[in-house]
């Protein structure tokens, strides 16, 4: 079977689409990139939505956590340490036990039958586990960022008479994100890393359609060689990463177009805080 | 562990669950606690000597050895732990025994890889085949740590490479001018110095290693999260203390341990940092000598 | 290198005081009642581990028990962490290319499907088995649906909150959880005869440690004590030798 048979058959095999059975005798290289490559698209599902969804309630959060009065204040800090404070491998865990206990009828809600059976499922599941938690960590980058907001932005923005939602949309949410961008980066690299944990805590894989690290998982427990499937993770990951720090480059030079050339700072690809 | 914990089956209530919260595998689960502990206070220090390592080996003028620096750090930065974990600790365990094969059996002339197989003499094992279980124990404690301190060792390596920047340049031209060599200015002045702009990427960091605990089972390491899997399955009546499935209980058992770990370092730390900013050329050390003036 | 030396010489003390008598390092899972499990002093319990110790007595051994993930229990006996793998390691064509078995120390067993309702659909529903066993890849074949945990007892537990309709496991596994149930569980459909019996894994160049299991076993067969000890932790029903 040629390697572009074989990308035909398993290239979306993930998905659920192509040969039902996985391949169980002669595994080729070919076999294992393919897999594991369809399998990053759970990855990169996982990550894409949880930070574009997070990122709207991380921006929330911070400025809750922001505000002056303990009501608004409080819940957020609780939110951000309890998600902050325990391992991801945790969450999944107690989330996956939280949701089975759903009763599995539905849920009447005024003679409306709610669907409860698809939050088991890993798609949904762990999805809004990942949302919660890198809204948690990147509210905490946005409100490190909010109060970074230099003196002079501000005093600034009060002498050209902007106030209230003006003065935030104008002055301060741009500086704030221009501020958090290198370590909300970060975030952005780790939250994919994250996402290899779906399946290892809590989550079943449904008819064998996993991630990479499931994949990989499968060939090491075939061949009993974990050799060549980790480290084929190890590299479509660093590609994942290589392409992140691309995107958000860009971002980071549109964020910081205004500044004068020789002060616009690159993105620092080391930044001192990490999930 | 009591005396009236001998006949498990006719206890019940109150006395039961004290004799099943103190059976010995319980007591083993205990003692997990103290093994992540333990974990915890040595691989940090190594973690630390790896990044600094890292971190003079990214700032050397000698190009292979910053190109090593900076690729161990950027190498570990693109891999997810988890995938590094489950190779990683088997490849290092064949390295060492392939190291002491080669200096013990020179004259060994079977090959070390036949297929799959990786066989050694058998006085390169290491620990010795016959080596009490404790050792066995220790050396794959020892395993672990390393590969933990190798990971969290390279974000160790950015944070210091980060700080070291961050020391403001006049202070180190201060030094050049009273004659220091190279070497001088960088042990008084840039490392002394570079600590409270390492601080917070530190602090952050020692947050992460924590919250990576639970990933040490994959390393061999019987910890907290295997006790909790172990002890909170159901229990059919072959065991002592039969239970239906308890590990909802465990695990919220180990989130409190974890909030409980990450509240007190908070503290800790936040009280490091203004013991370090004291008469620092920073935001916080200048709100310190206001509010002492 | 005066210290490379020193530390060679170290290591040659500790293995030659100690070389006497090689300990067989056994190693097994430690999750899978009654075969092996962790009891509740914390040591290793069931069948296998009474069954190893009787092994090693006959064949003049000196046995220490270890534990180890189910995932990586080939892997680490061919790097040699261990020397043999007593864990309800069914005998298959495609673990016996890269390691080798003794002879069968449980007889070719039964896998069954257990649901709540007796009339779940085993063909076409869902069914959960653990990740990279025979049962996992029969599923995968059998057209139901596959839903995979790491360890049984989550398997067992994805049955009875409906995630899944059937967990298809070693019969043996399954009868405890059945039986005490009180009625939750039943078996469902036929037993299906996978695999060629359970055996002791070793690595394929250790012939000698395995022709001294092999004759063990042999002996216990020929007298019987095997058949005893089956029964003492499978009950009645299970088949013997």
């Amino acid at each position: 079977m040629s390697c572009i048979e074989t990308i035909a058959d398993y290239g979306l095999r993930s998905l659920g689409m192509g040969e039902r059975l996985l391949p169980r005798s002669d595994f080729t290289l070919c076999q294992q990139f393919t897999l594991i490559g369809s399998g990053m698209i759970w990855n990169i599902y996982f990550g894409v939505l949880a930070l574009a969804a997070g990122f709207f309630l991380a921006n929330a959060l911070a400025m809750a956590k922001a505000a002056p009065s303990p009501v608004v204040r409080k819940p957020a800090e609780w939110f951000i340490f309890l998600f902050r404070g325990s391992p991801l491998f945790i969450q999944f865990f107690l989330a996956y036990e939280a949701l089975v206990l759903l009763p599995r009828a539905g849920i009447d809600i005024f003679g409306l039958t709610v669907e409860t059976g698809w939050l088991t499922r890993a798609w949904a599941g762990a999805l809004i586990v990942l949302f919660l938690n890198t809204a948690a960590y990147s509210a905490e980058i946005f409100h490190g960022a909010l109060m970074a907001i230099p003196k002079g932005d501000l005093e600034a923005a009060d002498a050209y008479g902007l106030s209230g939602w003006k003065k935030f949309r104008r002055i301060q949410w741009p500086t704030m994100l221009r501020l958090a961008w290198p370590a909300y980066t970060n975030e952005a690299i780790f939250l994919f890393h994250a996402t290899t944990l779906v399946f290892f805590s809590g989550f079943p894989a449904f008819q064998q359609r996993g991630d990479a690290l499931y994949y990989a998982k499968y060939f090491a427990d075939k061949t009993f060689n974990p050799f060549v499937p980790y480290p084929i993770v190890a590299f479509y990951f660093i590609c994942l990463t290589l392409l992140v720090i691309w995107l958000f480059g860009l971002m980071n030079r549109r964020l910081n177009r205004h500044v004068p050339a020789a002060r616009r700072p690159r993105l620092r690809v080391r930044p001192q805080i990490i999930r | 562990m009591f005396a009236s914990c001998a006949d498990p089956k006719s206890l019940e209530g109150l006395s039961w669950l004290l004799c099943y919260l103190t059976s010995g595998s319980h007591i083993a689960f205990y003692w997990s606690f103290v093994t992540v502990l333990v974990l915890l206070a040595v691989t940090a220090p190594v973690a630390l000597a790896f990044g600094f390592a890292g971190a003079v080996a990214a700032r050397s003028h000698l190009w292979p050895v910053s190109v090593a620096g900076k690729t161990y750090t950027a190498m570990v930065r693109g891999i997810p732990d988890i995938v590094f974990f489950l190779f990683f600790v088997i490849a290092l365990d064949q390295g060492i025994e392939w190291v002491t094969h080669q200096i013990r059996c020179p004259d060994w002339t079977e090959p070390v890889r036949q297929g799959l197989e990786f066989r050694v003499c058998p006085s390169a094992k290491v620990p010795p085949g016959n080596a009490a279980q404790i050792w066995h124990q220790i050396y794959g404690f020892g395993l672990a740590v390393v590969t933990f301190a190798i990971v969290f060792g390279a974000f160790v390596s950015n944070v210091l490479t980060g700080a070291m920047n961050a020391v403001p340049r006049a202070q180190l031209e201060t030094a050049e001018s009273y004659g220091m060599t190279q070497g001088q200015v960088f042990r008084r002045i840039l490392v002394p110095q570079m600590w409270i702009y390492a601080l917070p990427g530190l602090s952050n960091l020692w947050m992460i290693l924590i919250k990576a605990t639970p990933l040490l089972f994959l390393l061999g390491v019987q910890d907290i999260v295997y006790w909790a899997r172990e002890l909170g399955g159901t229990k059919t009546s072959l065991y002592a203390y039969p239970h239906p499935d308890w590990r909802l209980y465990y695990f919220l058992a180990l989130l409190v341990f974890y909030l409980g770990m990450t509240r007190l370092s908070e503290i800790v730390l936040g009280r490091l940092t203004r013991r370090l900013s004291f008469g620092q050329a920073t935001a916080a050390g200048e709100a310190q000598r206001k509010a002492a003036a | 290198m005066k210290k490379l030396i020193l530390t060679t010489a170290l290591l040659a003390l500790a293995a030659g005081t100690a070389a006497a008598q090689q300990t067989v390092r056994m190693g097994t899972e430690g999750a899978y009642p009654p075969y092996n499990f962790i009891n509740d002093k914390g040591e290793v319990d069931g069948y296998e581990r009474e069954l190893g110790d009787e092994l090693c007595k006959r064949a003049n051994l000196t046995c220490t028990w270890v534990k180890n993930e189910w995932d990586s229990i080939i892997p680490n006996l061919q790097s040699g962490n261990y020397d043999t793998i007593m864990a309800g390691m069914s005998i298959t064509e495609e673990r016996e290319e890269v390691i080798d078995f003794t002879q069968n120390y449980i007889p070719p067993l039964a896998s069954a499907y257990a649901a709540i309702s007796p009339d779940a659909d085993i063909e076409g529903g869902v069914v959960a088995a653990q990740t990279g066993t025979i049962q996992a890849s029969h599923v995968a074949e059998s057209g139901a649906t596959l839903l995979e945990f790491a360890t049984g007892e989550e398997t067992v537990a994805a049955v009875r909150n409906g995630e899944a309709d059937a967990v298809f496991a070693d019969k043996d596994f399954l009868v405890p959880f059945v039986n005490e149930s009180n009625g939750e569980f039943t078996f469902v459909g036929e037993d299906v005869p996978l695999g060629g019996g359970v055996g002791m894994g070793v690595r394929k160049s250790d012939t000698e440690l395995k022709e001294k299991f092999n004759a063990a076993i042999q002996s216990m067969k020929d007298d019987g004590t095997i058949n005893a000890m089956i029964r003492k932790w499978f009950g009645d029903e299970i088949q013997t030798f």
